[in-house]
């Protein structure tokens, strides 16, 4: 039957289950239909740590928010519009993000008195029933008898065929878009193409929600959400994990450096070590190793080899890793640490997003123990972010600590992927002989960016040592002589600090040059900053936004931009790390808005929070 | 050891070593060493460039500092760590990892057995001293039980580990055992560690002169040992004493002390194959406490020596045969992956 079509706008979707209900695998199959429209889109999935925590209670329950928009959009969005709610903890968990008015799509049978019970509702509520949803449109539909009747003629278990019932969801939200399901059954079908009762069944189950849709006449009205005006190019959807592992590559064959990954798996980084040991074929070679110190450790073999060494984790990890990187530091040869930063401290809240380890980044280690330090904003940036690190680290023969979060990590957007023969090209030399006039090899004579050569083994009259021992200046030989020590902190130091003369200088994200207020921000705060800084700017407040990639050292400019504002607000997802190294630095008066909650912050908190500052006065 | 080709001039000890002063103790074990790893390293063929020495901290670490090779004194435990990433990148160097008891037992016990198992063509050498040195004095994991030390005024109450059956635990494919005060026979040893395709383990008896002197005397010195130490030799029995008068036999899974000539010959002995898997499990259990009554004597030589594929090669080997059937990476697919769309 034909029905009433609207277009929106801005669409928020969350997919919300339990945590073996493949929320996940439907909110992913959405964004990528989504995307290959053209449509703008971002994530944010967000999962227990425990892979089936107890089945219908509060904590299993595994969500997937996707915004989709014909503007162009930065976050997933505050509230949703559309909860999917597979069971009543799913509902509880999830409807104080349910915007007023917006649509609950729940499966009944999620909501039976086991499950109330499991959700705490009390005995004898079920909140389809008792009209607390009245300010909600409220689709009820049995999807798993639904889904069990369609696969009816399968002989499959019961257990089995429950499984495709996200597949159903998901053919009824693809009717509801206006959607084609093409792109999830040829997914199905590469996925399950060598089991074939399985493939017929997730097939099947999504028809079936599709064709309920179409049948159903309750349904009155289907969705479109038309392109967005992104600048034109071919773009993908990318996952930052993905963008991250795709950027080492990168850097990998435009360096020549062949690309060794020490890794240990942890949540939220074990992506990348199974994303880089799929390519052999670039030469990647990928090390899972005993530990996370064996991990850092090989990858300064590797790189004391002459190949790209890098090492990825997450907080307690890098925590694990501090001598080595302070080995790195002091033997200074390319390293790059990858810390996808999670909920801390100790295992903290390993699935939940947080910032709280750039102190650790910047400060944690033993000794005087400076180190270049990156961070990406978006997930599609962990590409440049990460290419730029490798750039840093070879050319300034210097560990770099990368950093990302469970956020970036996890989530995707569109992406409009670079051409290799764009991508700036990272040139390594290694030192090969000695030069004219020069009679001893000196592993520690430096250029005039204080950077040392890089003498791999193999390289006939450059034999040398190195290690951990502090070093006379020069000649790299051990030394305990006080003024040397003195002199090779000092260098060090300087070292890290003169690599500002070889990055760009920062760029305001929004706003004019002078204001009443800078908001200042790193990481994956990025977009809830730049949304929040455009309302406030359309409501006619004086407020420019900074977004830093290169956090240690500083653009050289940072200073100058920050004494043009009356005040600078640093919002972190931790309890106050930048502000301290900006305070430091800048003597300025700057405030925080620090959430600490494992969530990303909001537009609208942050909103609110920046014209209470600004005291209304726009 | 990986094969090199380069033909290189003859080079002697005195080529590997350095202008640096060596700063053991006068009189420490660590010397002997040393010299023999640098009598024997230029008959290996090798040149200088393709070695790397890889130490972690303890006194046996600054190993690397004396050899003219290339070489990094790392932070404790883990030069077996840099040692695998080295070798898993760069196959045709020549890897040494030079550790002591702490060093590789203790702090970085975890890293070692890895390396064992995961099989690098990479030689362990442990200088076992029984004793943490470098900090002056506290007992270490291979301490014998009752050890006074600095921080065991009342003995020590640890079980020392038995390094050779730590290592076979781990499938070592090459376990040996050798003495500082034994030049001629470590020699042997050095030149058979490297010969090994895999990972190998040659534990050095090292004596600590400042702190645990004396701890192997029973096995170096003249008086005592001929009838402690059992120099194992492959196709031979085993056979020891000044005139080798004494023989192990093995009675059932139980090796046992016989006098010969007294209704048993040599040909009655344990006769010692460094293949054998199952031997080798006893052999290294052969690890009597010196102290006790009627103990076993102990074995110097190679226990087990098998070739397995080695970590390295297979790493390289997948490379190349992802390469062969796929060809190499195009980037350019790699970043537009399998699905996209144009904005006009």
């Amino acid at each position: 039957m034909k029905r009433k079509e609207e277009v929106l706008q801005d669409v928020v979707i969350k997919f919300a289950g339990d945590s073996g209900d493949g929320m996940q695998l439907t909110g992913s199959q959405f964004t990528n239909n989504t995307a290959l429209l053209g449509i703008d889109l971002a994530t944010f999935p967000d999962f227990p740590a425990e892979i089936r925590a107890p089945q219908g209670t509060l904590p299993g329950v595994s969500g997937y928010q996707l915004r989709f928009s014909s503007d162009l959009v930065f976050t997933p969005g505050d509230e949703c519009d559309v909860l999917v709610a597979m069971n009543a903890a799913a509902l509880k968990t999830n409807l104080k993000n349910l915007k007023k008015g917006g649509t609950i799509i729940a499966n009944t049978e999620g909501f039976d008195q086991k499950n109330l019970r499991l959700a705490n509702y009390a005995d004898g509520v079920n909140p389809l029933e008792d009209h607390s949803l009245d300010n909600y449109t409220v689709h009820k539909m049995d999807v798993t008898k639904m889904t069990r009747e369609a696969l009816k003629d399968i002989t499959l278990g019961t257990k089995e065929k429950d499984r495709a019932k996200n597949m159903f969801v998901l053919g009824f939200l693809y009717w509801m878009y206006n959607r084609n399901m093409e792109t999830t059954i040829q997914f199905l079908k590469s996925k399950f193409g060598k089991k074939p009762e399985i493939l017929e069944s997730n097939i099947k189950a999504l028809q079936a929600g599709y064709y309920f849709g179409d049948t159903t006449e309750t349904f009155t009205t289907t969705y479109r959400v038309e392109k967005a005006k992104m600048p034109p190019g071919v773009y993908r959807s990318i996952m930052g994990n993905q963008a991250l592992a795709m950027g080492l590559i990168a850097a990998s064959q435009k360096s020549g450096l062949p690309l060794f990954l020490g890794s240990y798996p942890i949540t939220p980084a074990s992506d990348i070590l199974h994303e880089l040991s799929q390519y052999k074929t670039f030469g990647v070679r990928t090390f899972q190793a005993e530990d996370e110190i064996a991990a850092i450790t090989s990858a300064i073999g590797a790189a004391y080899g002459g190949s790209l060494g890098v090492t990825t984790t997450s907080g307690p990890g890098m925590a694990l890793k501090a001598e080595a990187m302070g080995l790195a530091v002091m033997i200074e040869i390319p390293l790059l640490i990858c810390d996808i930063q999670r909920g801390g401290p100790s295992t903290g809240l390993p699935t939940k997003t947080e910032q709280s380890d750039l102190l650790q980044a910047y400060y944690g280690r033993n000794g005087e123990c400076p180190m270049p330090v990156i961070a990406a904003s978006t997930p599609s940036d962990c590409f440049d972010a990460v290419y730029e690190a490798v750039r840093i680290a070879v050319q300034h023969m210097t560990p770099v600590v990368f950093l990302s979060d469970g956020y970036i990590a996890n989530g995707a957007e569109p992406w409009k992927f670079p051409k290799t023969e764009d991508l700036p090209p990272i040139t390594v030399k290694f030192k090969t002989d000695l030069a004219e006039g020069e009679e001893k090899f000196l592993p520690y004579l430096r250029d005039e960016k204080l950077v040392r050569p890089w003498a791999i083994p193999g390289t006939p009259g450059l034999e040398h040592r190195i290690g951990g021992l502090e070093k006379q200046n020069i000649t790299g030989n051990v030394s305990y002589d006080p003024e040397n020590h003195q002199l090779m902190v000092k260098i060090r130091e300087e070292k890290v600090a003169r690599i500002a003369d070889h990055i760009p200088l920062q760029q305001l994200d929004s706003g004019a040059e002078k204001g009443d207020l800078l908001i200042l921000g790193w990481g994956s705060t990025y977009g809830a900053i730049k949304s929040a800084a455009a309302e406030l700017q359309h409501e006619g407040y004086k407020v420019s936004h900074a977004h830093l990639r290169y956090l240690r050292p500083f653009p050289a400019n940072l200073g100058e931009i920050i004494r043009n504002f009356k005040h600078v607000v640093i919002p972190e997802i931790n309890n106050g790390q930048l502000i301290k190294i900006i305070r430091d630095q800048f003597l300025v008066d700057a405030k925080g808005y620090n959430k600490i909650m494992g969530v990303p912050i909001t537009k609208s908190e942050l909103v609110l929070k920046l014209r209470e500052l600004l005291g209304g006065h726009n | 050891m990986s094969e090199t080709t380069t033909i290189t001039p003859a080079l002697t000890a005195k080529d590997f070593s350095t202008d640096q002063e060596v700063r053991w103790c006068p009189g420490c074990g660590d010397y002997s060493i040393l010299a023999q790893v640098q009598k024997i390293m230029p008959t290996l063929g090798i040149p200088r460039e393709n070695i790397v020495i890889i130490s972690g901290i303890g006194c046996s670490s600054r190993f690397p500092y004396y050899m003219n090779t290339y070489g990094m004194h790392s932070i404790h435990g883990r030069a077996t760590a840099i040692a695998s990433g080295l070798k898993a990148t760069r196959p045709e160097l020549s890897v040494w990892v030079v550790t002591g008891d702490g060093d590789s037992l203790s702090i970085g016990g975890n890293h070692t057995i890895h390396l064992l198992r995961r099989n690098f063509d990479i030689n362990i050498l442990l200088f076992n001293n029984q004793i943490y040195g470098l900090t002056k004095g506290q007992y270490s994991p291979t301490s014998e039980e009752g050890k006074v030390t600095k921080s065991t005024p009342y003995g020590s109450i640890d079980h020392p580990f038995n390094p050779l059956a730590l290592a076979r635990g781990a499938d070592a494919g090459f376990v040996a055992r050798s003495m500082d005060r034994d030049p001629k026979h470590l020699q042997q040893m050095l030149l058979r560690s490297h010969a090994h395709k895999g990972a190998s383990f040659l534990e050095i008896y090292q004596n600590c002169n400042i702190f645990n002197d004396g701890a192997f005397e029973i096995f170096t010195e003249k008086g005592t040992k001929p009838l402690e130490t059992l120099f194992l030799e492959q196709g031979k029995p085993l056979v020891f004493g000044a005139q080798r008068e004494k023989g192990i036999r093995l009675d059932g899974f139980h090796p046992v002390v016989v006098e010969l000539g007294n209704g048993f010959s040599e040909s009655d002995c344990w006769i010692h194959d460094e293949k054998d898997f199952y031997k080798a499990q006893l052999l290294v259990r052969m690890f009597d406490d010196p102290r006790m009554e009627g103990h076993l004597p102990r074995p110097f030589g190679v226990f087990y020596e098998n070739e397995r594929p080695c970590y390295e090669d297979m790493l390289n080997l997948q490379i190349q045969e992802a390469i062969l059937s796929k060809g190499k990476g195009d980037l350019d697919k790699l970043l537009r992956g399998n699905e996209t769309w144009t904005i006009a």
